[in-house]
């Protein structure tokens, strides 16, 4: 059996079973107890936990996650909130140099099973409000890194994330709490932290992205369906370890490839997609790989302009049109 | 007011057979630095080497009024932690040298040591990192309703980190039982404090979260020894964390690597001469009629035949397989790519 809930739900149901089912399971991070959580993740759970098992803390986010780390040394499962990505920037000190690698550093003796659960996205909140840091925690060797899109993802990674051994750092999108999905009943739906997955398939082109790009590559493919052509969209679920084999298939079947991300292009995960895409498969490529980017300024808080920089449907089939070297007929939108 | 009894300091409980290990450790360490100097200067050691050489009535002192079940977190200046939990001295040379036989594989060198058996979670390198882990640390065990302290022993230049005041902050609001344990050696790296801190005691930066706080002397192992213990039950009766100051010095660079150029040698000659805590430790015991100098004579000589073999099994340890070199990245498995 399955249901139909949202992003936000699938989040919640995940942090409840899990917690129902493992006492040292326990949640820390800002406002997410009596405020209910920034994006209402938490709401209602410090009722239902308590204050010790759902904490709320001071602002102060490299504490947060260097608490977590000393709590799972000691025994704990913590999954601590960092209220957005862009106050990672605060943590990444724990994160970079202490969380990801305590488990190498000390030769394998003892882990740190923590969850970093944080959010990026936009909305007129300009420029230190509406990054994108994937990439700096997705170089880290030690870090896992996710990125789900769907609730499907969001719940049965969540859950896997909780459950395993190593750090993760869990990216959700602000701008796609609310979208729907099936997702597989029961406490036990656990999913594999790694793989990307193919969720349309197509022999024209290949899209390739994450988090809310997915939705943009979707989109776009439905309307490019109408012109005739046939794009694959591969979600990539999680940023490291990277699934490049799965991308690598789809490129030979394709010879085309178009990377959709949100963070600026410069040194960003689609340079290390094309990177690792033309190591192994140069000779399948027909046109070059195109990433469909930010445009490199700090984001502004007004609209228009916001609207001009990050990437959108319209963007990503002019990409496609310009891999396939042809002009497309493109129907105007309903 | 005070009694001698025999095989005893006046005024101090503890059995001749612990005053003995005492004088034991801060030797072993003592020379176990001295000789991964030498070492060093042979090119067997190599990248950062910091000495804990005039420090070590602060690491034996504290860590043997630990209960054995409490964490510890330190910096990264860690060799005498190890020694002082009683590490294999063995396995201690064998880190620095790079071996397989290290303490943790010849994967962290110098500033990483650690032994999870001892509930000794790792010497860290980045200034005040280690404590919010440590905060952490109680936090679990509070979480868990255990009785163990969280230990964590730092230096002076940490208290002036955002990481520290975020630390101390989290374990006073939850009532963690941390023992925040500064080592004062008056510099920060080649700093001194004066020039580094808005405040010279350290101990007066807990006052700002209503954290109880003293200083203790550093040198006087016995006096670290009992500050700790009284701290130690403090946080373990559950009234949250206690901070304690030690004042210490040393004497050697902060690395191989340091000319030493901001500090006179008279102050380090002051230090040697007249604040020595090996050298208390032991006028103490013998003028006390606790050990006789013979006594104390044979552990010196039993520290100097460990020390040698130490590093005899550092050499001759192999190196560590280049086929582990991937190893422990993660600890679940990885299937793809």
């Amino acid at each position: 059996m399955a249901r139909e809930i949202t992003y936000r739900d699938a989040l919640r149901e995940a942090l409840r079973e899990e917690m129902y089912r493992d006492e040292r399971v326990f949640l820390m991070g800002e406002d997410i107890g009596a405020y209910g959580g920034s994006y209402a993740v938490t709401r209602g759970f410090v009722q239902e936990f308590g204050p010790d098992r759902v904490r709320d803390t001071p602002i102060a986010e490299l504490g947060i996650v260097g608490l977590g780390i000393g709590a799972a040394i000691g025994g704990l499962r913590p999954v601590v909130e960092l209220m957005t990505i862009n106050f990672s920037l605060l943590a990444i000190d724990q994160i970079v140099n202490h969380l990801a690698k305590i488990y190498y550093m000390f030769n394998g003796q003892f882990t740190a099973p923590v969850v970093v659960r944080t959010v990026e996205g936009f909305g007129q909140l300009a420029a230190t409000h509406s990054q994108f840091f994937e990439n700096y925690f997705a170089y880290v060797p030690g870090l896992r890194v996710v990125a789900p899109a769907v609730p499907k993802d969001a719940k049965g990674l969540l859950k896997a994330a909780i459950r395993g051994n190593d750090p993760v750092i869990f990216i959700e999108h602000s701008l796609i709490y609310r979208n729907r999905g099936v997702v597989p009943d029961g406490e036990d739906f656990v999913l594999p932290l790694e793989g990307a997955e193919v969720r349309r398939e197509g022999q024209d082109v290949t899209l390739v992205s994450w988090l809310r790009g997915y939705y943009l590559a979707l989109g776009a493919a439905e309307e490019l369906a109408r012109a005739g052509i046939e794009c694959e969209v591969i979600d990539l679920r999680v940023l490291r370890p990277l699934d490049i084999e799965t991308i690598v298939r789809s490129v030979q079947k394709t010879n085309r490839l178009v990377i959709i991300e949100e963070g600026w292009k410069s040194f960003g995960v689609g340079a290390e997609i094309a990177a690792a895409v033309q190591e192994r498969a140069l000779d399948d490529l027909d046109a070059p790989i195109l990433r469909v980017a930010s445009v490199e300024v700090p984001m502004p808080y007004a609209r228009n302009l916001e609207r001009l920089v990050v990437p959108n449907k319209d963007r990503v089939i002019e990409a496609v049109r310009e891999v396939l070297y042809r002009r497309l007929p493109v129907p105007a939108a309903d | 007011m005070t009694s001698t009894v025999d095989g005893q300091l006046p005024g101090v409980a503890l059995p001749k057979s612990e005053l003995l290990e005492m004088y034991r450790l801060m030797v072993l360490i003592r020379r176990f630095e001295e000789v991964a100097a030498e070492q060093y200067a042979l090119g067997k050691i190599a990248g950062f080497l910091h000495l804990y050489i005039g420090e070590e009535a602060v690491a034996v002192g504290a860590i043997r009024a630990m209960d054995p079940a409490d964490h510890l977190v330190t910096h990264y200046r860690d060799h005498g932690y190890a020694l002082a939990l009683g590490l294999d001295p063995r396995r201690c040379m064998a880190e620095l040298f790079g071996k397989a036989t290290g303490l943790v594989g010849g994967r962290g060198g110098s500033m990483h040591f650690a032994d999870a058996s001892k509930h000794y979670w790792g010497g860290y390198a980045i200034v005040a990192g280690l404590l919010p882990i440590a905060a952490g640390l109680g936090l679990a065990s509070k979480y868990l309703n255990q009785r163990r302290v969280a230990v964590a022993i730092f230096g002076d230049g940490a208290t002036n980190n955002g990481a520290f005041h975020e630390a101390l902050n989290f374990a006073a609001l939850w009532k963690l039982p941390v023992l925040f344990l500064c080592e004062n050696n008056q510099y920060g790296m080649g700093t001194a404090v004066q020039y580094a801190s808005a405040v010279r005691e350290m101990y007066r930066k807990a006052c700002a979260y209503d954290i109880p706080a003293e200083q203790v002397d550093g040198q006087d192992v016995i006096a670290v020894y009992e500050a700790t213990k009284r701290a130690l039950e403090h946080c373990r009766s559950g009234n949250g964390p206690y901070f304690l100051e030690a004042l210490t010095f040393r004497y050697r660079g902060h690395s191989m690597a340091d000319p030493e150029t901001y500090r006179s040698k008279d102050e380090v000659e002051e230090w040697r001469r007249h604040r020595d805590p090996v050298i208390r430790l032991r006028e103490q015991l013998v003028t006390h009629n606790v050990a006789t100098l013979e006594e104390l004579a044979a552990l010196d000589q039993a520290v100097e035949e460990a020390v040698a073999e130490a590093v005899r099994f550092a050499d001759e340890s192999p190196e560590p397989d280049p086929a582990t070199l991937t190893q422990f990245v993660y600890a679940d498995p990885i299937t793809i790519g």
